[in-house]
């Protein structure tokens, strides 16, 4: 079986590197990708087109926002998905959990206790401003939903799973996630009502009176990314807590 | 030979070393025994995905794909005045090559793009196969790959 | 309205699933019939599309209007072949999902919302595979269907579903990231992701870029993996053998075609058939691999003991006779592959449809269990006998028309290895029914065997099937039939997208010999 395995990972990687003399040179600004009219387009309209200065959000959440739509339905699918495999529902989902109080600290650490209690606002802060700056500097919604849902790993790792699940619950993170594909789906929508192609945020400029249509998708912009940063968090913690529980929602590490 | 080596390996290394980590991360996948081994070996093999894309997409000398912003303020302080008198379209054929942006000072956003959904999928793809190995030490207590074989046809054999 | 139809199909789909989200965790009851209301309108709009396809050509959808330049935002392309495929995916769906009705009741584990949920977004996933005109978009679409896929065959009660499920994702992990290497592959060549500029960028390259041409073995590979091709095919009837029943008869008919389906869009847009038959030979090759996978899923369909697992075996020959059609290189064996996917669609629906029902009302699994069936069921045999026909390919069913016009492709390039081995696995699959047939009319000769005792006074107990399992089974035999009858507009309707589009190789598929 090894070899049998070695011979096809040789014989692919041979395939994807014969065609090597046909790629561009490292760096070559003026490879066919790099100088394509669509990216070209892209660094050279961006601004016009919607004002916002990170392109990379500007192409994420308005020129293939299509694909970030289903994007953030993957993980929408990885928390449900993982819910279905691990999940022991021996009480109604979301119902009163009779668990046991735990102390925050309670047989943990008092120098971690404190630590994270130190950090945790922090780490939540800087997840608010990654998604909210999104457009002027690297961030955006999955990058700062990751730093949401990590705050609330946190507190599962350092007091136990238990109060962290007191703060998010199960009804409320699945509540959430779903929320997040909803405002997503539902600037889309308000496209689709108001006459033009799905996600086409610029005819949204009138509902807010005093903006143009380049600042209605700018806005936009930031409206689906703080739909991607709900689903992103929520699902987040999902995961953890069903792994770390093994479904059970309970104790965890 | 060197001017071989440095057409086929020297200008295109950075395709190398993404085909490289690749092909350990299929190996992996196929040949170990383990199933978490399997999921490392996912992991690194979709990693290496990423890199070839985002390596496919750098210039030479350029920057992140993020506006400096004092280009940004000159050309909204342009578009204000543009809106002031002439609608867009007029704005934007009218030409300003002055300050225009050139394409070659940042390096290309869509292959950044197109990795983020990457990078969500295989968060995704390795979460849902994480619980699935967790189901199988579950019901087999162990999560060697030849151990559960051995395991499901001694039930097999059984029943 | 009408001009938002290609979205309207997705939107449907995720509406529904959303909605079973927030209000069925609460309130499980309202679970099916959202599910089914979704799926019914989806139905609907996909018959829109295909009304609109018919009267006015290819739809072309451009995803928040950015239109100009063509490939900076998401186009949604929709020709006839998309139409028809996309209606069988929204059928198919909506049938199965009607099959699923006792599921709810029977549910111990209150996973209902989250298995349709999963359902929705499946179906969905599949839909935008079928109608998207861009070929990252189709890697996020084929990823959204195979983790709902992995999630539904693991949520299995067999303690096998879970390995096999891993095993699945393990491949379909492979497959998909080969693809999504074709795709990188391509992009660094042509600086474009919408599969039409794709095209125009190939076309426009001078000789053979050896990109291109590894960028092509790339995606076809990892697609031959997501359609369990014959060497590749090793987590198939595992994943869908151990699945429920309700995840079985949704996942099998659709998943492996809508991957065939994929390829076909690969060779007749992104690439284009005279780039892919005249400047490649591989199509020898193709269709000799083809061959091996015909007899060999066939012959492995023979040994097999377990209703599903024949079933699967079923599955991995069908998907030999459509790649090898493809790869025929002609008029008629194009025409026959798209028309084979859904014709097929439907038969093995309509298998495990009946399986799913042997399952439930009689706790069959084995083959030799079905003894008497006939009698005691005589509705649910009767859709299965539609069905059986259709698999071997008996005149006034769609089975026949789809491997008459593979056969005429076979025949008309000169692959006789390849109409030798369709006739081989009509006969096997004459073998396999006919003596099923055997055992549910006359019953079964004594099997050696404990407990058969038990298990004959449980049998006398058996009694035909549900309203709710019956429906969808009836359904989708009228339906194969209906598709045989109709089969000669079907057929129109396949050639007018490979004729009038200006993405086919005009000389290849125009077929030299005898254009119908």
């Amino acid at each position: 079986m090894k070899w049998v395995g070695l011979i096809a990972v040789l014989f692919t990687g041979g395939l994807l590197l014969s065609a090597m003399d046909d790629f561009p040179k490292w760096g070559d600004a003026h490879s066919p990708a790099n100088a394509s009219p669509v990216s070209q387009y892209y660094i050279e309209k961006t601004i016009e087109d919607s004002g916002v200065p990170n392109m990379v959000t500007a192409v994420l959440a308005d020129y293939r926002g299509y694909d970030t739509m289903f994007e953030t339905v993957v993980v929408l699918i990885a928390g449900i998905a993982i819910m279905a495999i691990l999940r022991v529902m021996n009480q109604i989902p979301g119902g009163a959990r009779p668990s046991p109080r735990h102390e925050i600290g309670d047989h943990h650490d008092i120098i971690i206790g404190t630590t994270c209690r130190l950090l945790i606002p922090v780490l939540q802060l800087f997840a608010l401003y990654v998604i909210a700056h999104g457009h002027h500097s690297p961030g955006g919604g999955f990058q700062g939903g990751v730093i949401l849902g990590a705050s609330f790993i946190l507190t599962a790792i350092a007091q136990g799973l238990d109060p962290a699940l007191e703060r998010l619950p199960e009804k409320s993170y699945v509540k959430l996630a779903f929320a997040g594909v909803v405002i997503y789906s539902g600037f889309g929508v308000m496209c689709l009502l108001l006459g033009e192609n799905f996600l086409d945020y610029g005819v949204l400029h009138v509902l807010l009176p005093g903006i143009d249509a380049a600042e209605a998708r700018s806005h936009s912009m930031l409206g689906v990314e703080v739909g991607v940063a709900f689903t992103v968090s929520a699902i987040m913690f999902a995961i953890y807590a069903n792994l770390a529980s093994k479904g059970e929602l309970e104790g965890g590490l | 030979m060197g001017e071989i080596f440095k057409q086929y390996v020297i200008d295109h290394f950075n395709f190398w070393i993404a085909v490289i980590l690749m092909m350990i991360g299929l190996y992996a996948m196929i040949t170990k025994n383990n199933l978490i081994k399997k999921l490392i070996g996912m992991s690194i093999f979709q990693t290496a995905i990423i890199l070839f894309y985002v390596s496919a997409g750098v210039k030479d000398g350029a920057t992140i794909p993020i506006l400096e912003h004092h280009a940004v303020e000159v050309e909204q302080v342009e578009m204000l005045a543009a809106a002031a008198g002439h609608s867009p379209s007029e704005h934007a054929a009218s030409g300003h090559e002055s300050h225009a942006i050139n394409p070659d000072d940042y390096s290309n956003p869509l292959p950044h793009v197109l990795m983020l959904t990457a990078i969500v999928v295989g968060v995704a793809t390795l979460g849902v196969a994480l619980a699935v190995s967790q189901v199988i030490y579950k019901n087999y207590g162990t999560l060697e790959e030849s151990e559960i074989l051995a395991k499901i046809k001694a039930a097999e054999n059984d029943g | 309205m009408a001009e938002q139809y290609p979205i309207l199909v997705l939107l449907v789909l995720l509406f529904g699933a959303l909605l079973v989200g927030l209000a069925g965790m609460a309130d499980r009851r309202i679970c099916f019939p959202v599910t089914v209301t979704a799926l019914a309108l989806a139905l609907a709009v996909s018959l829109g599309i295909l009304q609109r396809v018919i009267n006015e050509g290819v739809i072309r959808y451009f995803v928040a209007g950015w239109s100009r330049p063509v490939g900076i935002g998401i186009e949604l392309r929709i020709d006839t072949i998309n139409a028809l495929v996309l209606l069988t995916i929204t059928t198919v769906g909506l049938l199965a999902a009607v099959f699923s009705f006792r599921r709810v009741k029977e549910d111990k584990t209150e996973k209902t919302p989250l298995f349709y949920i999963l359902y929705l977004l499946l179906i969905m996933g599949l839909s935008g595979m079928v109608i998207t005109g861009d070929a990252f978009n189709l890697y996020v679409l084929l990823e959204v269907s195979s983790l709902t896929s992995y999630a539904l065959i693991a949520m299995g009660k067999s303690r096998r579903a879970a390995v096999a499920a891993f095993s699945y994702i393990i491949m379909g992990t492979i497959g998909a990231s080969f693809y999504l290497l074709g795709v990188g592959y391509l992009y660094l060549r042509t600086g474009t992701l919408n599969m039409v500029e794709i095209h125009q960028a190939i076309t426009g390259l001078e000789g053979v870029s050896s990109a291109i041409v590894v960028a092509f073995v790339m995606i076809i590979v990892g697609l031959m993996i997501k359609m369990a091709f014959f060497p590749l095919f090793g987590w198939l009837p595992n994943a869908y053998s151990y699945c429920p029943s309700s995840t079985s008869c949704v996942v099998a008919p659709l998943m492996t075609k809508v991957g065939v389906y994929v390829m076909v869009r690969m060779m007749l847009t992104v690439f284009g058939t005279e780039w892919v038959f005249e400047n490649l030979q591989y199509s020898q090759w193709m269709v000799g691999m083809a061959v091996i996978a015909i007899l060999a899923g066939s012959v492995m369909a023979l040994a097999q003991v377990e209703l599903k697992k024949m079933f699967c075996y079923i599955i991995v020959a069908e998907v030999g006779y459509m790649v090898g059609g493809a790869w025929l290189a002609n008029h008629w064996g194009m025409v026959g592959t798209v028309y084979h996917i859904m014709s097929d669609a439907f038969m093995t629906l309509c298998m495990f449809l009946a399986a799913g029902i042997f399952l439930k009302q009689a706790g069959v699994v084995r083959i030799d269990q079905l003894d008497g069936m006939f009698r005691k069921m005589p509705l649910t045999m009767a859709g299965f006998v539609v069905g059986a026909l259709a698999m071997i390919g008996i005149p006034p069913t769609c089975g026949f028309f789809s491997k008459l016009y593979l056969i005429r492709g076979g025949m008309e390039s000169g692959h006789w290895g390849y109409v030798v081995a369709l006739l081989i696995s009509s006969l096997v699959n004459a073998v396999l029914f006919f003596r099923i047939f055997e055992i549910a009319y006359f019953g079964k000769k004594p099997v050696e065997g404990h407990g058969h005792h038990a298990d004959h006074s449980e049998r006398s107990v058996i009694k035909e099937a549900r309203l709710s399992a019956l429906v969808p089974l009836l359904t989708t035999a009228v339906i194969i039939i209906l598709l045989g009858i109709f089969n000669q507009d079907l057929v129109d309707l396949i050639e007018r997208s490979l004729k009038g589009a200006e993405v086919i190789g005009s000389a290849v598929l125009s077929g030299e010999g005898g254009l119908g």
